[in-house]
């Protein structure tokens, strides 16, 4: 396999891994961390095809990587919040008790 | 050159496996921490150095620190960060769905005609970095700026907004 493709099947398997955790788990910060995986393998593969795709312009993939780290961390912010929201009016962070928007 | 990505991919991939089966919360997030820094390293090998150390900085740093508080601030008791595992046909199903996106993706990556050659590293130096972000990406830096503080206003808001006051809710 050219270094292209062991990247992208690196990426492939951290997204399966992410997924996996998060449809396995029914805590949701585990939840919240598989999808962090999933967006983590995105960027890995922004990075891999700026690296060993066809030239584009030099510092496209890196601003694309830079613009999608800080997405992904205003997510986790925001689900990190709705966590703790979610704690004070259940006492309890298990999604499957967490079935009401009432608060 | 492909040994260091295939050390890299390993360690990364058996610290996030490990990760999303262990039971303890606090274990998990320790786990992950490594595994993003497996993906630094990753973007270190790729060549992309300003790319690793804001990963270094946003997950390593802040985003571990900030799970970690809100593991520690949703438990009842000291001892309480065991995550119990969902019922085990659950778990059978969520890692047949995961290897089945598994294979389906890494057959279609083996199978997908791309190129083969070794490419030279298309070096992109801090500085022709910050040349780019505030010229021709400058109206997207503004957007990603105007996102970052309404996510984390946002947060703070539904964080710290009108919890249900019962006296004897308080731990």
């Amino acid at each position: 396999m050219s270094p292209l493709q062991l990247c992208l099947a690196f990426s492939s398997l951290l997204f399966a891994v992410g997924l996996t955790g998060a449809l396995a788990r029914s805590n949701s910060i585990l939840v919240l961390l598989g999808l962090e995986l999933m967006l983590t393998a995105g960027i890995v593969n922004f990075i891999a095809f700026w690296r060993f795709g066809p030239p584009a312009s030099p510092a496209t993939g890196v601003v694309f990587a830079i613009f999608a780290i800080a997405v992904a961390a205003a997510e986790t912010a925001v689900g990190l919040a709705l966590v703790i929201s979610v704690y004070r009016h259940q006492r309890n962070i298990r999604l499957p008790e967490a079935n009401r928007l009432k608060g | 050159m492909n040994t260091v990505l295939v050390i890299i991919a390993l360690a990364t991939l058996g610290t996030a496996a490990a990760a999303m089966s262990l039971r303890n919360l606090l274990h998990s997030v320790l786990l992950l921490t490594v595994s993003w820094a497996g993906v630094a390293a990753f973007y270190l090998w790729a060549g992309a150095e300003f790319v690793a150390f804001a990963q270094l900085l946003v997950y390593v740093g802040a985003i571990s620190m900030a799970v970690l508080f809100a593991v520690l601030l949703t438990r009842h008791s000291r001892d309480d960060v065991a995550a119990p595992p969902a019922s085990r046909s659950r778990a059978c199903y969520a890692v047949v769905a995961g290897a089945a996106v598994a294979a389906v993706l890494v057959a279609a990556v083996a199978l997908a005609p791309l190129a083969s050659a070794p490419a030279p590293s298309p070096g992109v130096s801090v500085r022709q970095l910050g040349g780019e972000l505030m010229g021709a990406h400058a109206a997207s830096l503004l957007a990603v700026a105007v996102l970052l503080t309404v996510a984390l206003i946002g947060a703070v808001v539904l964080a710290a907004g009108g919890p249900p006051e019962n006296p004897g809710d308080v731990p």
